[in-house]
């Protein structure tokens, strides 16, 4: 535990990406480097972290360890830096989405006058148009199920007449709640001290930001987090109504008789959930030759047994909808299918309502990229591994930081979240590089989904690349007393590791609460824990979660 | 169920038989996650393929060594898709596990001829594979006639398919991917087509009355004659009864709706009589009915059998003449329930007896039996057996019985249980006579033969107490039958 660690902590190349890797190439413990500095060298990191800066790191640990001396440093920092001018802030976020915030509430307890531009409305995506009033719309479709399930109903002794809804009343509830949620999140940044810059944020050069029209503030820093907006491909007329995007799904304006899905990913697999709950019949449109790509076959598999046949679903699989004609003149929806290989023609379909869903766009159009010689890749700003943003040239852009939906590295509010934490640790002397494995993702159907890590497909390529066995374990929820309890036994978990050293490299879970319950993996990645000692963890009897102790237990680690 | 398939995976190495699908998405954007393609491994399974001319049966594999039928879980290729050797083809679900199956040769994809979600005995064709394009069109045909021209070369094919449903899901369903479906078309939603899947109900004939013509759930209920009653309710109950008679028909009688055929069925419709039948014995459920059963001696009726017999007497004769003299000490046996708030006590004890004629069972009822002596029964008996062959009974001499006698013991059947006829208290089923070990009360062991015989009663009027005392006088009549020539 001396300087000389700062060595190679300083070479990002030698950081891998799992904590245990990091173990192994370094004489201490997995835990990234508690390392701070002096203020008065704390640009020397912006600018880079090259070899060159490695005598910045030789500060003294024990003093640098203290909280209150950091703060105070930090504090005196913001206005009288010994950089060559003053700035108005530490750091600048463009965006008050879900990762904008969560990198504000992380940089003022670290100390740094904090400063948040949103052009919108605060929530960005998640709040208002996306995770989180959809939550507002499952929550209702999840009951309607339950009470439509006539079955399931009387092998509990239950008996309750017939289940209806008012498409009003569920709308409200989503509204509600976002703006429930919104408020919390303004009041947090609000009451911790972080200042909401109400306009469109553009950059205008290195360390400074035109807010609206004629607002310019400096800072230090800047993080872009401007998110996404939901892709529509070309041929697609989207009118809102009849032809909508999540966007307007949310709002749940109607409920149609017959609506496509285009795209079967997350978010298509969410609203087929409500909109067939609320008594819709859904067709599913997928480029790819097989429904929910991206969730590990078996998991995919096990889903669509469960979520798409036995329901009022359909699906056109390797179909490209070239063409999407709104409901007009009397006429319903159309929508053009090609053959995704070959492209001709496949046949037509009409129907009452089409959803686009096939992915998000990043949105950052006019966010000045240009001042600063930064060209977009599909839209998507490039950056490193530390969220710093990368030049036309190749070349690091000082102080200038992407964050969530806009870099594109995993589109998901939660790791938005952690990449601005990530990045004002960095800016606060602690490197820092997010383990993107570790993050979980969910999906919150009726069962929901979940998933952290690698794939099977993908674990077995990676094995294969670098010479390592991998196995597979599972274990069913018909075996858990809690899932029976509650009469939903239909479950698989699966965890994807390496006999030889017990590392877990991935985790699928599909059943009850699932999206709950891979906490438990994705913090065991995080931290790098192995398998033979989460087996000796306690779990509280009956609960869900011993589906995760039994499906640890059944690995097999040679260890 | 689908935790068996791949522990099998990492046990596989199948280098050749790897493929890699790219996920090139619609969505430059969508990436859940970073990287995008993944690596399908494919793991063998046993012959799934059989030569047959060019164009090849995909066989339904057997999967496990218990396993007797799959059920197609999905279709991993669909019509006119290229197939090469070892590539999967169909997901089969087994007793025990979901298994790729995958083909041992290149071709065509031509038919599928099992659709999703549908089941199949092993060896039975699923699909056809073609060789080549041309082979598509043949496919197809042979796939929609089935067995009609089955080809000569082939004949010893195991599983031979002639029926005539299967056609219609192939046609129905997924559009066929010809390039033919330009002016035709039927709109469908996804609800209605899984219903039509279901009742087999071919949705280019149903005549859509949803919005722009649209084929909605309701307009294949309605072609598929289904009403918003539970008929199904009826179809296990059914199935599950033991004809008063041995005759082969009845079992099979109304479970068609709910189970689909399986390839290689044939649907026979009922005769008239079969009908009657089956809807009596629909009837039947209504009728809250319970059964009692009782041991008889018969060494003493055996004994007078072989006295009587030369005199034209019939053991149906003896034990109906006896059922009748029991029933008139008990007359609640011999009543029945029209309305379920009363007992209608009737005058005469008319004893109606099963007997199986070809394909059908019938009940001639000897009037009066408790009047009647042995003679002139067993006279009435031949007489009434004689005309329900040539279908000259009329409605009296079979529908006026009050009690029913269904006797098996000539099968060797040692016991069963009858359903209670509409309109009927009570209805006796009666096993074989069988040399069985009895110890008397002085503990002395003994051969005696003995025969099982059980009452089914309408409960609402006949109650246990009842059915053991008729039950215990009919045994004293058996046991000490010299009354019944008196």
């Amino acid at each position: 535990m001396q300087a000389s660690l700062s060595l190679s902590v300083s070479n990002p190349a030698a950081i891998p990406r799992s904590g245990h890797g990091f173990e192994s190439s370094l004489p201490f413990p997995s835990k990234p480097v508690n390392l701070r500095f002096c203020g008065l060298r704390r640009e020397a990191l912006g600018f880079s972290s090259t070899s060159s800066s490695i005598s910045a790191y030789r500060s003294n640990r024990n003093a640098a360890r203290s909280k209150k001396v950091w703060a105070s440093l930090g504090s005196d920092n913001g206005s009288s830096s010994s950089a060559p001018k003053s700035f108005d802030y530490d750091l600048i976020i463009i965006g008050a989405g879900v990762g904008g915030h969560g990198a504000a509430l992380h940089a003022v307890e670290k100390g740094l006058k904090t400063a948040i531009v949103e052009g919108d409305v605060v929530g960005g995506t998640c709040v208002n148009r996306g995770c989180v009033p959809s939550k507002a719309l499952l929550a209702v479709s999840g009951r309607m199920r339950e009470l439509q399930n006539e079955h399931h109903l009387k092998a509990l002794g239950l008996q309750v007449s017939a289940a209806s809804y008012d498409r009003q009343g569920v709308a409200d509830h989503a509204n509600n709640l976002a703006t429930k949620i919104r408020s919390n999140l303004t009041n947090s940044m609000k009451a911790l001290g972080v200042d909401i810059l109400t306009g469109f944020g553009t950059v205008l050069g290195p360390q400074k930001v035109k807010v609206g029209k004629d607002t310019v503030v400096t800072a230090k820093d800047i993080i872009i987090a401007t998110g996404s907006v939901p892709f529509v491909p070309k041929g697609i007329e989207v009118d809102g109504k009849t032809v909508i995007t999540s966007d307007h799904a949310l709002k749940l304006e109607s409920v149609p008789d017959w609506i496509a899905i285009v795209g079967s990913g997350y978010i298509g697999l969410e609203f087929s959930d409500v909109y067939t709950a609320l008594g819709s019949e859904v067709t599913f449109v997928e480029a790819l030759d097989q429904l929910m790509p991206g969730f590990d076959p078996e998991i995919g598999k096990l889903a669509q047994r469960v979520l798409i046949n036995p329901r009022k679903i359909d699906y056109h699989t390797g179909v490209f909808a070239t063409k999407i004609t709104p409901a007009k003149d009397g006429k319903p929806v159309t929508i053009e299918l090609i053959d995704a290989k070959t492209k001709e023609p496949k046949e037509t379909l009409e129907v009452d309502a089409a959803l686009i869903a096939t992915g998000r766009a990043p949105f950052t159009n006019g966010l000045g990229l240009e001042n600063i010689n930064v060209a977009t890749q599909r839209g998507f700003i490039p950056v490193d591994d530390r969220m710093r943003v990368i030049d036309s040239n190749g070349d690091r852009v000082p102080h200038l930081f992407c964050i969530g939906d806009a870099n594109g590295k995993m589109m998901l509010a939660h790791a938005a979240s952690a990449q601005g934490i990530s990045v004002v640790e960095q800016l606060t002397g602690r490197d820092h590089v997010l383990n993107h494995l570790s993050i979980p993702a969910a999906c919150f159907t009726h069962p929901e989904i979940s998933m952290v890590g690698l794939t099977e497909p993908q674990a077995r390529e990676k094995a294969e690349l670098e010479g390592f066995e991998v196995a597979v374990a599972k274990t069913s929820f018909k075996a858990n007393t809690k899932a029976l309890a509650e009469n939903e036994g239909e479950g698989l978990a699966k965890l994807i590791y390496r006999p030889d050293n017990g590392e877990i490299l991935g985790v699928h879970i599909f059943g009850l609460h699932a999206a709950d319950l891979i906490h438990e993996a994705s913090n065991a990645i995080a931290l790098g824990t192995r398998i033979q000692d989460l087996k000796l963890a306690v779990h509280a009897h009956p609960t869900l979660s011993e589906v995760l102790d039994e499906l640890f237990k059944s690995a097999k680690v040679s260890f | 169920m689908a935790s068996a398939s791949s522990s099998l995976l990492t046990k596989m190495p199948t280098p050749s038989n790897t493929t890699i699908s790219f996920s090139a998405s619609l969505s430059p954007a969508l990436p859940l996650f970073p990287s995008q393609f993944y690596l399908r491994r494919h793991r063998r399974t046993g012959n799934a393929l059989r030569v047959q001319s060019k164009i090849r049966e995909i066989f339904m594999p057997a999967l496990s060594s218990t396993m007797t039928e799959g059920k197609i879980v999905s279709w991993i290729k669909s019509e006119g898709d290229l197939l090469s050797k070892g590539e999967s083809v169909v997901v089969v679900e087994s007793d025990k596990a979901d298994m790729d199956v995958e083909t041992f040769y290149d071709g065509i994809l031509a038919a599928i001829v099992v659709p999703e979600g549908e089941s199949a005995p092993v060896g039975a064709p699923i699909g056809l594979l073609a060789e080549t394009e041309d082979e598509i069109a043949e496919a197809k045909a042979k796939a929609a006639s089935a067995g009609g021209s089955a080809p000569a070369p082939a004949a010893a094919t195991p599983a031979v398919s002639p029926s005539p449903p299967v056609p219609a899901p192939a046609a129905s369903a997924p559009p066929p991917p010809l390039p033919a479906d330009g002016p035709r078309k039927t709109v469908a939603t996804p609800f209605a087509k899984k219903l039509a899947k279901q009742h087999k109900v071919d949705i280019s004939k149903v005549v859509g009355t949803g919005p722009f013509g649209r084929v909605t759930p309701g307009d294949i209920e309605a072609a598929a004659g289904i009403v918003p009653t539970k008929p199904k309710v009826a179809a296990p109950a059914v199935a599950a009864q033991p004809a008063p008679i041995a005759a082969a028909a009845p079992p099979k009688a109304a479970s068609a709706p709910s189970t689909p055929a399986l390839p290689g069925s044939t649907v026979v419709p009922f005769t008239t009589m079969q009908a009657a039948v089956s809807k009596n014995m629909l009837e039947s459920l209504s009728v809250p009915s319970f059964r009692v059963g009782y041991p008889i001696a018969t060494d003493a009726l055996d004994a007078l059998y072989e006295k009587v017999k030369p005199k034209g007497v019939t053991m149906t004769a003896l034990l109906a003449k006896a059922a009748a003299m029991a029933l008139a000490q008990h007359p609640v046996v011999n009543a029945s329930c029209k309305d379920g708030r009363s007992f209608t006590y009737n005058d005469n004890i008319n004893i109606a007896v099963a007997v199986a004629i070809n394909g059908g069972l019938i009940t001639p009822v000897l009037q009066d039996a408790d009047k009647l002596d042995l003679y002139l029964l067993s006279q009435k008996w031949k007489e009434l057996v004689e005309k329900a062959r040539a279908k000259q009974l009329q409605p009296n001499e079979y529908n006026s019985g009050t009690f029913t006698l269904s006797n098996l013991g000539m099968f060797g059947v040692d016991r069963f249980d009858a359903i209670l006829p509409p309109g009927q208290g009570a209805i006796m089923a009666v096993g074989a006579s069988k040399p069985t070990v009895v110890a008397d009360k002085d503990g002395f062991f003994s051969v005696k033969n003995k025969m099982l015989v059980n009452v089914t009663a309408d409960h609402r009027i006949v109650y246990g107490a009842d059915l053991a005392a008729f039950l215990k006088t009919f045994s004293k009549i058996i046991e000490n039958p010299e009354s019944l020539t008196m």
